[in-house]
């Protein structure tokens, strides 16, 4: 299965190449213009992550996602998350390398077949980078007035952190 | 919102790292992690213009047409509402078809593609504000949707999980809850804003 899943790249690529070629486009000038576009789209997004990502970077620093993890720990354990996975909980949303680095020291410490280490996979995987997403997005679009995004966004992990400790109870154990 | 996010970010850091003397750490993240996010571009740019490129191909061949018709029957009923031909359509099943494939990195261009077409749609004098079908759609992508999550089982793999996909199950079960929780809360905002945009044009009534 997980041998299976490194065919899916090169084989998306190889089909809309085909297709393509079938429905006698012309392949690569056709590419080469859309790839054009994606310089301009890389450097579009590129304002609005310097800005993301340095306030970002100077949060984690802080230290106060270990003040805030210590805050909701005995909140999540009413939801069945163990106090180990929170922080991850409070990092996900908003910095996808920083939770990919902690998820996989959770899974070092604790192994991948422990409690902590099936509510971290569930959690890592069941949301994205909030932040990120809403700040290319909106920025590319030049919207500024977002409303209630950040709500609904946050609302809708928050949901997805509750479900991971019970999901791992249900489907798990 | 934007605004409030990055001042109130760079504020608390500020307070924290005073209280747990990390100043000087938060003082080198601001100094690295804005030449960190041009790195992080940079690299992107490569997967971003492989990704633009091929999908133009894509749409010259229709496939994206054949896509888009194909999952119609979910981005209608989440997008209730949007002109049945507008471009944005195509783009947003696309971004979904990447989601669901974990192409994490074909999914941002499409994404950022479907967000103008999308703000195309808008009346010129609310050409800056977000619509309820982009909220919908940034929230379909905040809240990961795919099918084989594929960097956590290699992970779980290397660190000695019997069988690496027994999560997914629960991923899929979380992730499933966690999208309709979220556009479900899209839809009820909303609808409590339309409501109190009524009610402010009927004098003699408050703002609920």
């Amino acid at each position: 299965m997980i041998s299976f899943s490194s065919y899916i790249i090169p084989c998306v690529i190889g089909f809309i190449l085909c297709y393509g070629i079938v429905k006698k486009v012309p392949v690569f000038d056709c590419f080469i213009e859309g790839a054009k576009e994606g310089i301009q789209v890389s450097l579009q997004i590129l304002p609005a992550l310097v800005g993301l990502m340095t306030c970002v970077g100077m949060f984690k620093a802080s230290g106060a996602l270990d003040v805030l993890s210590d805050f909701f720990a005995p909140l999540a354990s009413i939801a069945g998350i163990p106090k180990e996975v929170v922080p991850l909980a409070m990092l996900r949303p908003i910095s996808g390398s920083g939770s990919l680095v902690l998820f996989e020291d959770l899974l070092k410490s604790h192994g991948a077949n422990s409690l902590v280490g099936n509510v971290a996979s569930v959690m890592q995987g069941s949301t994205e980078t909030t932040f990120y997403t809403m700040a290319v997005y909106f920025s590319a679009a030049k919207i500024t007035r977002t409303k209630y995004t950040l709500f609904c966004a946050l609302a809708a992990d928050c949901m997805s952190f509750v479900m991971s400790g019970l999901c791992v109870r249900l489907f798990m154990m | 919102m934007m605004k409030w996010i990055f001042t109130g970010l760079v504020l608390l850091s500020i307070v924290f790292g005073a209280c747990s003397g990390h100043i000087n750490e938060v003082s080198n993240a601001a100094i690295s992690e804005c030449s960190s996010a041009v790195t992080l571009v940079l690299k992107l740019m490569g997967s971003i213009c492989l990704w633009s490129g091929l999908m133009k191909v894509a749409q010259q061949s229709k496939l994206t047409d054949q896509i888009s018709r194909l999952l119609s029957p979910f981005t209608n009923l989440i997008f209730r509402g949007l002109p049945k031909n507008s471009p944005a359509f195509s783009f947003i099943s696309m971004n979904i078809t990447a989601n669901l494939l974990g192409l994490g990195n074909a999914a941002t261009p499409l994404g950022i593609a479907a967000m103008k077409a999308l703000a195309e749609e808008q009346p010129p004098e609310k050409r800056h504000t977000a619509s309820s079908h982009m909220i919908s759609f940034v929230v379909l992508n905040t809240a990961s949707i795919q099918l084989l999550p594929t960097t956590i089982a290699l992970l779980r793999l290397e660190y000695g999980a019997s069988n690496p996909l027994d999560v997914l199950p629960a991923i899929l079960a979380s992730s499933v809850v966690s999208v309709v929780c979220g556009l479900c809360f899209v839809r009820i905002c909303s609808g409590l804003e339309a409501k109190s945009n009524l009610q402010v044009h009927q004098p003699g009534r408050g703002r609920i």
